[in-house]
């Protein structure tokens, strides 16, 4: 039996705006082009996918079970411009077959910084979860999958069972990431993710020059066989835009989705489970050992895409230089305005690896060059800091 | 493969993205094993330099070695074979030196009425009117000649082969004259000529004078394809082509449109014109140009193409200054002043700047018409305490300019390309351009601005003088940058152009 384990990332950042040096505004975000994205995505990706999860969920029968990790960010953003989208993901929550995952309200990188903050922002998230669906996480994921040892440490001690990340190679080894682990010292649970099926789907679905092109169901449902007697999961972790809106509607990806669960369940030899019902029902295979900071990005699956170069360096360090000042101001607008500042998004704008090539880093891009994000980053902070005399 | 180039001085006799664009095709082709005839006109002494052009001259580098060409055929009347200094860099090819003064970046603001008739003239008849024959012509080139009418004015051509013809008539063992290598300009307008012809130095003339003495020299060198730099070159290209039926390539390193902006010069857009027109393939040194060239010239976007310019590429052994310890923060701009340069808008942004942050200097290195212009608008903005006119600056200053630098600004109105950013590049300067450049086209580690977008251009020297990370990551990624651009890819490109071209007439 190869149990497998739907993971999806739903996430939006408050983008910026325009904001010069010369510029003594104090609103920073960009509503307007915010709206306008959380519109658009909702209509190619969140309000259609949330529909077919929900019919398939209704097929099967309950058999087909699925996990959400839902930012702060977005949910705050359906909650101002499209009710409809949060309320569609009630109704799957509703359905008992769908698990909310844990992880930082603002998809922040807070855990590298400030420690203090990272348990606030989890607690936040967790309030709201709970607030919007009846239920408080169990799992967790960090930020994008950015994991290490201590990451696990710190999230066994606030109560979670399990915990999620990338199923690097550099990591595992001759390992699989078929099997549950532990991390070195510890009770929780940790579940990593299957890269290449993963990404079969997430990036590869609707490339015509792979050779495995087109992908169909049953092709899909045999690799996910063989995983029987090499392991117990296959977990298929990855962002929820990958339906409709990185692969298109046109690519066949909601079909695909659609017949899924059934060529896979075909058979009787594999099962869906959710992330909480996975990690109880597999027994750990061992320890995996992650001294140092992975993540799910890019082929180095580790932190440059948000923390390669100076300027990201230095934007995050005095981000987070500003906690006390900005406690110690009473000022809550002031407070969550900061917060959203910490989204790992404003970050990643700032990489400077891959910007020859016009890859992903630039198309999730709303400036033109990573040194524009990094000034309208500094500036608005500056602004911030005239605000609190710091 | 052999190349007729007509083109300008190399650095460090002529600073400025021509000479450099020339220097740097010309070392790419000659390492490829291209054989190239470069002919360049007579450098001029500029009369007042502090207002006129950053074009520099130096003492001669070079030495004139003899009147003869390479083979030992004796050369044409007002032609020199020279070996520049660089020579020892050089395999494949020999230079020449036609007595025509010509310089890069002239303008043709002082053209009489005359000057403007005799160029329509001699223009109409260089492209509407069949060259006269000779032996080449009627081996390789379109047929259909006729002699010249005595009643029609003499043109370029027509004066340039009707010399070659009357030369060849006469005993080839005559030698020419040799010139004398220190030539003076007395009052820098009248020139006297080696083949004893007084002749007036004024701009126009002069470019068919430097037609005329190209055919000559033409129709003793043996090539395959007529290479021309920008419009000042064009006409002697033309006529060289007439005369030999040659495939003809023009180079458009700028336009009339990118130098005067609207107002443009109706003689110096014919030229241009006519160049574009009368050329086999058009190479534009951007997109952006490119696009002046098909939608203001007519130019064929079939047969125009674009080939970057580059830049060489730091030696490791190179000399580094050691930065100058001060507490100003220092922003440049070096380049001609003129309209073409957007330095209005940097003393604009450089207002909005010290608004903010006071401990800056700009520095306006360079010279040219606007130079009165900028210094009055800084004393006008009320920070002339903040800025500093260089005037033009050369070699060594150069070097230490840039060392002390924080960060170079190229706020052109209207840039084909502009190597500039790329020399600052090279001396670890991280740079702002403006987004009306073609160089904006290849570079993405570098900060760019509308050049009319005062308050961004501040906000982003502002941040690099704030900001040290921010000028960390851009000097970072600068190797890659120019790894990017070598002088042997551009001058590869050329190669297969070449090849091409002579390929499809063949």
């Amino acid at each position: 039996m190869a149990s497998v384990v739907f993971y999806f990332q739903v996430h939006q950042p408050f983008r910026l705006r325009r904001y010069s040096v010369f510029d003594s505004s104090h609103n920073y975000f960009c509503d307007e082009s915010n709206e306008e994205i959380l519109r658009k995505v909702a209509r190619k990706c969140y309000l259609p996918t949330n529909q077919l999860m929900l019919d398939c969920i209704r097929e099967h029968e309950g058999r087909f079970r699925i996990s959400y990790a839902i930012t702060g960010t977005l949910l705050e953003q359906c909650a101002q411009w499209m009710p409809e989208v949060l309320d569609s993901f009630k109704r799957l929550v509703d359905t008992g077959c769908v698990e909310i995952i844990g992880e930082t309200y603002f998809h922040s990188l807070s855990f590298l910084y400030d420690r203090g903050e990272f348990r606030h922002q989890i607690q936040l998230h967790s309030d709201l979860m709970e607030h919007h669906f009846g239920v408080r996480p169990k799992a967790f994921r960090n930020t994008e999958l950015t994991y290490n040892n201590e990451v696990a440490q710190e999230i066994e001690d606030l109560g979670f069972e399990t915990i999620l990340t990338e199923g690097a190679d550099h990591v595992l080894g001759y390992r699989s990431p078929n099997y549950v682990y532990n991390p070195p010292g510890c009770n929780i649970k940790l579940m990593l993710k299957n890269y290449r099926l993963s990404d079969d789907i997430a990036f590869r679905f609707g490339n015509k020059g792979w050779p495995e092109w087109p992908l169909t169901t049953e092709k899909f449902a045999n690799w996910v066989d063989r995983i029987n007697g090499n392991g117990y999961t296959c977990n298929l972790f990855m962002d929820y835009e990958t339906f409709g809106e990185h692969q298109w509607a046109e690519t066949g990806i909601f079909d695909f989705m659609h017949t899924l669960p059934g060529a896979i369940m075909q058979g009787g030899k594999n099962d869906f489970l959710t992330v909480s019902e996975a990690s109880a029902k597999y027994p750990a295979a061992g320890e995996v050992d992650i001294p140092r900071m992975i993540s799910w990005a890019d082929a180095e699956r580790d932190l440059t895409a948000w923390l390669g170069n100076s300027m990201q360096a230095n934007a995050l360090q005095e981000v987070y230089h500003l906690h006390d000042a900005i406690l110690r101001s009473g000022n809550p607008d002031l407070e969550h305005q900061w917060r959203k500042l910490q989204t790992s998004d404003h970050f990643y704008y700032m990489c400077t690896k891959f910007f020859e090539d016009g890859d992903v880093h630039k198309y999730f891009s709303p400036y033109e060059s990573p040194y524009d994000a990094y000034i309208n980053f500094m500036n608005i902070l500056d602004n911030i800091r005239q605000r609190i005399n710091a | 493969m052999r190349v007729f180039m007509l083109g300008w001085e190399f650095p460090p006799m002529i600073s400025g993205g021509l000479g450099t664009a020339c220097y740097g095709l010309t070392r790419g082709l000659d390492h490829a094993g291209v054989g190239v005839c470069f002919v360049l006109p007579t450098a001029q002494r500029p009369v007042q330099p502090h207002i006129q052009t950053t074009v520099e001259f130096q003492s001669p580098g070079e030495v004139t070695v003899n009147v003869a060409a390479a083979d030992g055929t004796p050369l044409a009347t007002g032609a020199q074979r020279v070996v520049p200094q660089e020579d020892a860099k050089f395999e494949h090819t020999d230079f020449y030196r036609l007595d025509a003064v010509l310089q890069a970046y002239a303008s043709p603001d002082d053209m009489t009425v005359c000057d403007a008739a005799m160029l329509d003239g001699s223009l109409h008849e260089l492209l509407d009117r069949p060259a006269l024959e000779t032996d080449e012509a009627t081996a390789n080139g379109p047929v259909d000649f006729g002699a010249p009418q005595s009643d029609t004015p003499v043109t370029v051509a027509q004066a340039a082969t009707a010399a070659v013809e009357a030369k060849a008539q006469s005993a080839p063992a005559e030698k020419p004259q040799p010139t004398p290598s220190d030539i003076t300009f007395p009052g820098g307008s009248v020139v006297k000529g080696t083949s004893g012809v007084h002749y007036e130095g004024d701009l126009l003339s002069q470019v068919f004078r430097f037609a005329s003495l190209a055919v000559d020299l033409a129709l003793t060198e043996e090539f395959d394809i007529i290479h021309a730099h920008d419009w000042m070159t064009f006409p002697a290209a033309i006529a060289v082509a007439r005369a030999t039926g040659k495939p003809l390539v023009v180079h458009v390193h700028s336009t009339e449109f990118d130098r005067s902006g609207e107002h443009v010069n109706q003689a110096v857009y014919d030229i241009e014109r006519a160049g574009i027109h009368a050329a086999t393939r058009i190479v534009c040194v951007s997109h952006l140009t490119r696009n002046t060239v098909v939608h203001r010239y007519g130019g064929d976007s079939a047969k125009t193409e674009v080939v970057y310019n580059a830049v060489e590429f730091p030696d490791n052994n190179e000399e580094t200054l050691v930065p100058i310890r001060r507490n100003e923060k220092i922003v440049l701009f070096l380049g001609r002043i003129t309209m073409q340069k957007g330095p209005e808008y940097f003393l604009q942004a450089a207002k909005r700047v010290i608004e903010k942050v006071k401990d800056v200097r700009f520095v306006i290195a360079g010279s040219g018409d606007m130079i009165t212009g900028c210094i009055e608008l800084a004393a006008e903005l009320g920070i002339g305490r903040h800025v500093t006119f260089t005037g033009f600056l050369r070699g060594d200053d150069v070097e230490k300019i840039f060392s002390m630098a924080d960060l170079y600004v190229m706020p052109s109105v209207s840039e084909p390309f502009g190597i500039a950013p790329l020399e600052a590049m090279r001396h670890n300067v991280p740079v702002l351009i403006s987004k009306q450049s073609g160089v904006s086209e290849v570079l993405t580690h570098v900060l760019k601005c509308d050049f009319w977008d005062i308050d961004d251009m501040a906000d982003k020297i502002l941040a690099v003088l704030r900001y040290p990370p921010l000028q960390k990551t851009l000097t970072e990624h600068t190797p890659f940058e120019l790894q990017k651009l070598s002088w042997d890819d551009s001058a590869r490109q050329l190669q297969e152009l070449y090849q091409q071209i002579l390929t499809e007439g063949a």
